[in-house]
């Protein structure tokens, strides 16, 4: 399933929140489509707890508009936001006294669902818990808890779910289980609302993601992030370094600028890399190099993320 | 009146019966498997029993009526300390224990109502505790009534107080935990929300011990025009609290953590 902007299951409109003296996020504005996995990245402090508490009616915005599955923002709303929404806070809290089904099934009752046991067995298969169902919780490792808050927020069959750090603390091998329970849920048309610090989740997961530090500053797929923030370019290799660089990449259609990469290789900057790389490709021969690869520069999330927050951080210093 | 309003709500389905029953059933699973409260709830009944019966049995025959008649009452108002002292603790630690262990913030996620939540947290500590007071009261009545002396007998065993006793143990307990969970809703700390919830539930206790002491001879009239009082007082109690359930600040508000 594609997710479409033009069914939107979240509108967010110039929302700030401001504590008594503290701003955690100002000027928020972003939707999110149905079916559509959003990733909601930002350094530590950035604001995305407290935005995810707001969306969740949790806290109230100091100003702006949002509208959650359908329901405008609002306090009358707030019981039938929370019916069709489900968070996964950023820890777990689980009843240490209570076994994982016990926890489980408080919150089907909170939630006055039928079949809790269906739902609890199915949520418990999802997180790969079976066979832990009747521990008490408090026995529990970190990650194994971590999973039981992730099975709770599966209980009500969500419409949005909204995961505040899902992996962090998880091992290779439990994130991936996370990761596929995300996709999985993508194919049924929930909508994923997520915030994460491993950047190469976000870039594999996401259809969309958002970097926000206190304001938002960007936001789009991952590629076109990519593409906003830097020039496109081409690396080469030779086998040995070239005589004349500058006379081979100089004026050649499509290469804007050059420069010798310091581990070896150069580096050039390129409006379309499809029209630039058979022309550097036919200098190359011509000057007699001995080519090993031409490939298109990647500059990966994290280059994206860690240029916009480090400007941030620079203009704090000014 | 509110509790009329209360009982509507309860019907045209603002208050969900279900997720209340949710909730007791929890806590009390909870409580069960709690060794500091089921502690309190073994100790405390037993203290609170022993010292009456032995109060009774020794009181002296040969003393003035109103005499014996004062002393039957101080003991019957001290027994009435375990429904007000038990649940005020429980109810007092209620939320704050939940907020320091971080469990209430996903409950707040789901669609509980205040109300509901605080109801549910309310039977579950007034359910227990009504239930220990009346077995505290019948093994008294009845330790009275198999071995204590005639005219001991006579002036403890008296309808008035009796009902006095059987109507004011809910009450109290009643008022006792919505002080309790009132401090509970307002502190950061779980160990002066004890203490402070302790001390909130005893006003009420002064108000009985008027009867209890003769100042205000016990009769049916009275104990009932009491209970009244105490219900009223509940009543009002409920409905100051739930609207202190602030949940913005119970999840961010520093402190319990
Ligand atoms: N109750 C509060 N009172 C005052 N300031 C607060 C409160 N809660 C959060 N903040 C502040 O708001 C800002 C945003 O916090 P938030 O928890 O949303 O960040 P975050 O992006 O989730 O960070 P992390 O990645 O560390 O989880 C922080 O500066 C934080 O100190
Ligand atoms: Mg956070």
């Amino acid at each position: 399933m594609t997710a479409t902007m033009d069914d939107p299951v979240l509108v967010v409109d110039k929302l700030t929140k401001t504590f008594s003296s503290r701003t955690a996020y100002s000027d928020v504005t972003f939707s999110v489509g149905r079916g559509e996995v959003f990733g909601f990245l930002g350094p530590n402090g950035a604001g995305k707890t407290t935005t995810v508490r707001s969306l969740g009616t949790l806290i109230t915005p100091t100003s702006g508009k949002a509208t959650v599955a359908g329901l405008a923002l609002n306090a009358e709303n707030a019981v039938e936001i929370r019916k069709r929404i489900a968070i996964m806070t950023e820890a777990p809290g689980l009843y240490g006294r209570l076994s994982v089904t016990e926890n489980l099934k408080y919150f089907v009752g909170l939630y006055h669902l039928p079949d809790g046991e269906q739902r609890i067995k199915k949520a418990l298969e999802a997180v790969n818990l079976t066979d832990r169902a009747q521990d008490i919780c408090s026995s529990l490792s970190k990650g194994l808890r971590q999973r039981v808050g992730l099975a709770r927020t599966l209980l009500n069959d969500p419409e949005i779910l909204f995961l505040d750090e899902p992996t962090s603390g998880l091992d290779p091998v439990a994130a991936r289980g996370v990761h596929d329970l995300i996709t999985g849920l993508r194919d049924r048309g929930v909508t994923i609302f997520f915030t994460t610090h491993r950047l190469a989740e976000a870039e594999a997961l996401c259809d969309r993601v958002a970097i926000l530090n206190t304001t938002l500053r960007t936001i789009g797929r991952p590629s076109e992030l990519r593409e906003q923030l830097f020039n496109r370019g081409l690396v080469v290799i030779t086998a040995a370094p070239l005589a004349d660089p500058a006379r081979v990449f100089t004026g050649l259609p499509g290469v804007q600028s050059w420069e010798s990469d310091p581990t070896g290789g150069y580096r050039l900057a390129v409006s379309d890399p499809a029209v630039a790389a058979p022309e550097v490709v036919r200098a190359l021969v011509h000057a007699e190099a001995d080519v090993l690869s031409v490939g298109e520069s990647r500059h990966s999330l994290e280059d994206v993320y860690l240029e916009l927050v480090n400007e941030d951080v620079e203009a704090n210093q000014r | 009146m509110s509790a009329i309003r209360a009982f509507q709500a309860v019907r045209s389905g603002r208050i969900d019966s279900h997720r209340v029953r949710a909730v007791l059933r929890k806590e009390v699973t909870d409580y069960r498997r709690n060794r500091f409260v089921l502690g309190t709830m073994t100790v405390l009944p037993i203290l609170f029993l022993v010292n009456p019966i032995i109060n009774i049995f020794t009181a002296p025959t040969t003393v003035s009526h109103t005499a014996l008649d004062a002393r039957v009452g101080s003991t019957m108002l001290f027994m009435l300390l375990v429904p007000v002292i038990l649940p005020a603790t429980i109810s007092a630690t209620s939320i704050v224990n939940e907020r320091e262990q971080g469990t209430l913030e996903p409950v707040l996620t789901t669609p509980v109502r205040s109300e509901e939540l605080l109801i549910g947290k309310a039977l579950a500590a007034l359910i227990p505790a009504v239930a220990i007071a009346y077995t505290m009261l019948g093994i008294f009545l009845l330790m009275v009534k198999l071995f204590a002396h005639q005219q001991v007998a006579d002036a403890t065993l008296e309808g008035p107080r009796i009902l006095a006793q059987v109507l004011f143990i809910p009450l109290l307990a009643g008022w006792a935990i919505w002080a309790g969970l009132a401090v509970s809703v307002r502190a950061n700390d779980v160990r002066v929300a004890q203490q402070l919830g302790t001390l909130a539930s005893l006003p009420p206790l002064a108000i009985t011990a008027l009867m209890a002491f003769n100042v205000i001879t016990p009769s049916f009239r009275v104990a009932v025009l009491f209970a009244v009082g105490l219900l009223l007082l509940d009543v009002m109690a409920y409905r100051l609290i739930a609207p202190m359930f602030d949940r913005e600040r119970l999840i961010t508000a520093r402190g319990a953590k």
